[in-house]
C-alpha cells in the first residue's frame, strides 16, 4: 500500500492535496440514497439469511469501566453459544473488550473460532502520547488479541494535520503484527461527510484492515449514510488497488430491522464480496438478542420474548 | 454478480384495492354509460391482464359533461374561497387515507413500481390538493389584483405516465380558483381518475364540478374543441400539443400546454460522483424514463467520462426489474405495447446511427411490456437519440469540455423543460442555471417535485406554468 500511494504520502501538502481532491459528497443525495435502500423489504428466506449473517458479523462488545472477568466470561459464552435453545445458531464474529480483559476473553472463547478484538490507543478519546497508545496495542496483542480497534487522533484530523493521523495508523499497524487492525474515525466528531470520506482514505492508505465508524461513546454513532459512504470508499479502493478492506459500523444498531438495512447497504454498494464477517462487522451488544428473538420467531412462527434469550 | 443475499418476493397485497369489472363515465356526479354504449379494456402492462372494461366517451358525452360543468360553475364559483377550500382539504385527506389502495391501483394500471406510487406519486397528489386548498381563500393576495375571477369550464387532457398526479396538477388549481372541470384521462390508464371520481362523491363535492371522461384522442379533441370550454390544459406529446394550439387559435380559450422534453443532466468534473450517479439513475430510470422532464441526455465533462460511466454501469447492474407490485422493484413495465414499440424503434435507430448500446444483464418477464435500462455512448448532437424524446429508459451520453460548451449543447434542442447541474461549486451552479433555457433546473439532484414550485417549459416543451402561485394564473381571468 505504502508504495502505491508513496507520492500521496510524501509530504503534508501532497496528502492534503490528495484528500481534498477526492470527489465531494453531497449530503442530501447521500442521505436520500441510504434512505431509499432502507425501504427494501426483506422477507422470509432473505430475512433468515440476513439474520444468521448479521449474528455471524457481530463483534459482541463490552466496554465499560465496570467490566469484570465475570462479565467478560459471560460475554464470551454468549458469543460462542448465542442461543442455548438452538445450537445451529451461528457464533458471533468476535468479542470486543478493553486490553486488560483480552486474556480473560481469550480463555472464554478458546477453541470456538470466535475472535477476540480489543480496543486500544487510549480508547475512546485517543488523547494520549503515541508511545502510550502503542503500549496499549502491544499489551493487547501480547495478551492474544486477534484484532485491534484503534481510534484516530481526531484533534489532529480536525486541525488539518492529516499526516499525524496517517503516521499513527501506520505505527499502530506495525505494532499489531498479525492482528487485524480496525481504524475508528469517530464519525460523529468528524461531523461532515467530506471529512468521513477523507478519513476513510487516510485509513485505507495507511493499511487499515477495517474502517470503523464509531466508538459508541459519542452522540452520533453508526448511521446508514455514514456507513454507505465508507462502503463506497472500500469499493473504490479495491477497484483502484485490488486490496479489499472491511467496514464496521458500531454503536446505535440495536434492532434486526436496522441490521438488515445495513446488510442491504453492503449488498448493493460494496457488493456480495463483503457479505462475510471477514469483511463486515457490527459493533454491538444489545443487537444480538433482538436478532435471536427474530430468529426464533422465524423458526416457530411466534414471538417469544426477552425471557427466552439470555441476558449476559 | 449473483449475491447469496437474494431478496425473497415482497409483493404488496392486491386485496387492498377492489377493481370493478366495469366503469362508466363520471358526468354530473353520476357514473353513466357512453351515449353510443362503447367500452374499452384497460390492461395491466406488466402482465397484459385485463383489469376492467371502461366506458369510452364520444363527442356526445363530451357535450353532456361540458353542459354539466357549465351548470355547476355558477354556484361553485360563487362559493367563498374558504368553502371551496374545505372540499379540497377533504379530498386531500381522503387521498391520504386511501393512498395504499390508490398506489396499488396505479401500479396495476400503469406498470410503475409500487415503491414509486407509494413514495412519490401518492404523497405528491395529496400535497398538491393541500397546497391549492390553501390558496382558495387567499386569491386576493396571489398578485392578480382583488377578487380575481375564474375562467369557467376547464377542459383537461392528461397523460398516462403519472395518471393521478397529473389529474391533481390539473384539478386542484382549477377548483381552488372556482372553475369546474371536464377531465379526460389517457386511454391506457383510466382507473385512478375513476377512483378519484368516487373520492369526489365521498367528499360531497357538488355535482358537475368534476366530470371524468375516459376515452381516446377523439374525445380529447372534442373536449378541447368544445365551444363552451373556456380553458384548455393539456399534458402530453408535443405533436398533440401543436394540434391543440392550432385548434384553439383564434378562440378566446386560455391554454396551457406541458409537452415533451429532452432534459440535459450536466455533470462537471468536480461533481459529487456517487450522488451524481444516483441522480442520473433517478433522472432517466424513474418511472421507466416515461417522464417529460427526464434527464434523457447525460452531458458529462470529458475528463471524468470513463470514471463516471464505469460507476454508472456498475450501478445499473444493481437495478431490480420485475413485478411492479414487489416492494423491491426499481424498474417496472412500459405502459403500453405502443410505447414499447416506439422506444424499441428509437433505440434501434440509435444503433443504426452508430451509437454504442449497453444494458446490464437483465432478464425480462415473458408477458407484459418490458424494456431493459439502456444507455448509449458515442452519441453526438447529430444523433436522433440525442434530439428526439424517447420517453423510455434510454439514456444518451454526450461529453463536453467547458462550461460554455455544456450550456450550448444543453440548450441545443427543440425542447426546454428540465435540466440538471452537478458540481460542488456553488457559483458554477448559479452561472450555468441562468444560461439554461429550461423550465426547471435542478442542482445536485433530479426529478424532485413540490407543489409550491412552478413547472413548465420553454420552446416546444410548452407554455404556461403549473404548480405554485404561478399555477393559479392559468385558471384565472387575468
Amino acid at each position: 500500500m505504502s508504495t502505491a500511494f508513496a507520492d500521496v504520502t510524501a509530504s503534508d501538502s501532497t496528502l492534503r492535496r490528495f484528500l481534498h481532491g477526492l470527489p465531494g459528497v453531497d449530503a442530501v443525495g447521500l442521505e436520500a440514497r441510504a434512505a431509499s435502500l432502507g425501504t427494501r423489504s426483506i422477507k422470509t428466506t432473505a430475512k433468515a439469511y440476513a439474520i444468521d449473517l448479521a449474528i455471524s458479523m457481530i463483534d459482541l462488545t463490552t466496554l465499560e469501566g465496570a467490566d469484570t472477568p465475570g462479565k467478560v466470561r459471560a460475554l464470551g459464552a454468549k458469543a460462542v453459544n448465542p442461543d442455548p435453545t438452538d445450537r445451529e445458531t451461528p457464533r458471533t464474529a468476535a468479542v470486543c473488550v478493553y486490553p486488560d480483559m483480552v486474556a480473560t476473553a481469550k480463555e472464554a472463547v478458546a477453541g470456538s473460532g470466535v475472535k477476540v478484538a480489543s480496543v486500544a490507543t487510549a480508547f475512546p478519546a485517543g488523547r494520549a502520547a503515541i508511545e502510550v497508545k502503542l503500549g496499549d496495542v502491544r499489551e493487547a496483542v501480547a495478551a492474544g488479541a486477534d484484532e485491534i480497534d484503534m481510534v484516530i487522533d481526531r484533534g489532529a484530523f480536525l486541525s488539518g494535520d492529516y499526516m499525524t493521523v496517517y503516521e499513527q495508523i501506520r505505527a499502530v499497524k506495525e505494532a499489531c503484527g498479525t492482528a487485524r487492525l480496525k481504524v475508528i474515525f469517530e464519525t460523529g466528531e468528524l461531523s461532515t461527510y467530506d471529512n468521513i470520506k477523507r478519513a476513510s482514505w487516510i485509513g485505507m492508505i495507511a493499511g487499515a484492515d477495517f474502517i470503523k465508524t464509531s466508538t459508541g461513546k459519542v452522540g452520533v454513532n453508526a448511521t446508514p449514510p455514514n456507513t454507505l459512504l465508507m462502503l463506497e470508499a472500500v469499493r473504490d479502493f479495491r477497484a483502484q488497488t485490488g486490496v479489499q478492506i472491511g467496514v464496521k459500523p458500531a454503536g446505535g444498531i440495536r434492532s434486526t430491522k436496522d441490521a438488515v438495512k445495513f446488510l442491504v447497504l453492503v449488498n448493493e454498494t460494496a457488493g456480495p464480496d463483503w457479505l462475510d464477517n471477514h469483511w463486515f462487522r457490527f459493533g454491538a451488544s444489545s443487537l444480538l438478542n433482538d436478532l435471536l428473538m427474530q430468529r426464533q420467531k422465524l423458526a416457530t412462527g411466534r414471538y417469544s420474548g426477552p425471557d427466552y434469550v439470555t441476558v449476559d | 454478480m449473483t449475491s447469496p443475499f437474494e431478496y425473497a418476493p415482497a409483493p404488496e397485497s392486491r386485496s387492498v384495492v377492489d377493481i370493478a369489472p366495469s366503469y362508466g363515465l363520471f358526468i354530473d356526479g353520476e357514473f353513466t354509460e357512453a351515449a353510443d354504449g362503447k367500452v374499452f379494456k384497460t390492461v395491466s402492462p406488466s402482465t397484459e391482464e385485463v383489469l376492467s372494461e371502461v366506458a369510452q366517451a364520444s363527442s356526445e358525452d363530451v357535450d353532456r359533461a361540458v353542459k354539466a360543468a357549465r351548470r355547476a360553475f355558477e354556484k361553485w364559483s360563487a362559493l367563498p374561497g374558504a368553502e371551496r377550500a374545505k372540499y379540497l382539504f377533504r379530498i386531500a385527506r381522503i387521498i391520504q387515507e386511501r393512498s395504499r389502495e390508490l398506489a396499488v391501483l396505479e401500479t396495476l394500471d400503469n406498470g410503475k413500481p409500487i415503491k414509486e406510487t407509494r413514495d412519490a406519486d401518492l404523497p405528491l397528489v395529496a400535497a398538491h390538493f393541500f397546497y391549492y386548498a390553501g390558496w382558495a381563500d387567499k386569491l386576493d393576495h396571489a398578485g392578480y389584483g382583488p377578487n380575481p375571477a375564474p375562467l369557467g369550464v376547464a377542459g383537461q387532457v392528461i397523460p398516462w405516465n403519472f395518471p393521478l398526479l397529473m389529474l391533481a396538477w390539473k384539478i386542484a388549481p382549477a377548483l381552488a380558483t372556482g372553475n369546474t372541470v371536464v377531465l379526460k384521462p389517457a386511454e391506457t390508464t383510466p382507473l385512478s381518475a375513476l377512483f378519484f371520481a368516487d373520492i369526489c362523491r365521498q367528499a360531497g363535492l357538488p355535482k358537475g364540478v368534476v366530470n371524468i371522461l375516459p376515452g381516446y384522442g377523439d374525445a380529447g379533441a372534442a373536449l378541447t374543441a368544445h365551444p363552451d370550454v373556456n380553458k384548455v390544459a393539456f399534458t402530453g406529446s408535443t405533436a398533440v400539443g401543436k394540434a391543440i394550439a392550432r385548434q384553439v387559435a383564434g378562440t378566446d380559450k386560455k391554454v396551457t400546454l406541458e409537452l415533451g422534453g429532452k432534459g440535459a443532466n450536466i455533470v462537471f468534473d468536480d461533481a459529487p460522483i456517487d450522488q451524481a450517479v444516483e441522480g442520473i439513475v433517478t433522472g432517466i430510470f424513474f418511472n421507466q424514463g416515461q417522464v417529460c422532464c427526464a434527464g434523457s441526455r447525460l452531458l458529462v465533462q470529458e475528463s471524468i467520462q470513463d470514471e463516471l460511466l464505469d460507476s454508472l454501469k456498475r450501478r445499473l447492474s444493481t437495478l431490480r426489474l420485475g413485478d411492479p407490485l414487489d416492494k423491491n422493484t426499481d424498474i417496472g413495465a412500459i405502459n403500453s405495447a405502443e410505447q414499447l414499440a416506439r422506444i424499441t424503434a428509437l433505440a434501434e435507430t440509435g444503433e443504426a446511427e452508430g451509437a454504442e448500446r449497453w444494458s446490464p444483464a437483465c432478464e425480462l418477464p415473458t408477458s407484459g411490456y418490458w424494456f431493459a435500462p439502456t444507455l448509449f455512448t458515442n452519441v453526438t448532437q447529430a444523433h436522433t437519440i440525442a434530439r428526439d424524446e424517447i420517453f423510455g429508459p434510454v439514456l444518451s451520453v454526450l461529453s463536453f469540455r467547458t462550461p460554455d460548451e455544456a450550456v450550448a449543447k444543453a440548450n441545443n434542442t427543440q425542447y426546454g423543460l428540465s435540466a440538471g447541474i452537478w458540481t460542488e461549486k456553488g457559483s458554477r451552479i448559479l452561472a450555468v442555471a441562468n444560461k439554461l433555457r429550461a423550465g426547471v433546473v435542478w442542482a445536485n439532484t433530479f426529478n424532485k417535485f413540490d407543489p409550491t414550485s412552478p413547472f413548465g417549459g420553454y420552446k416546444e416543451s410548452g407554455f404556461g406554468r403549473e404548480g405554485g402561485r404561478h399555477g393559479l394564473e392559468a385558471y384565472l381571468d387575468v
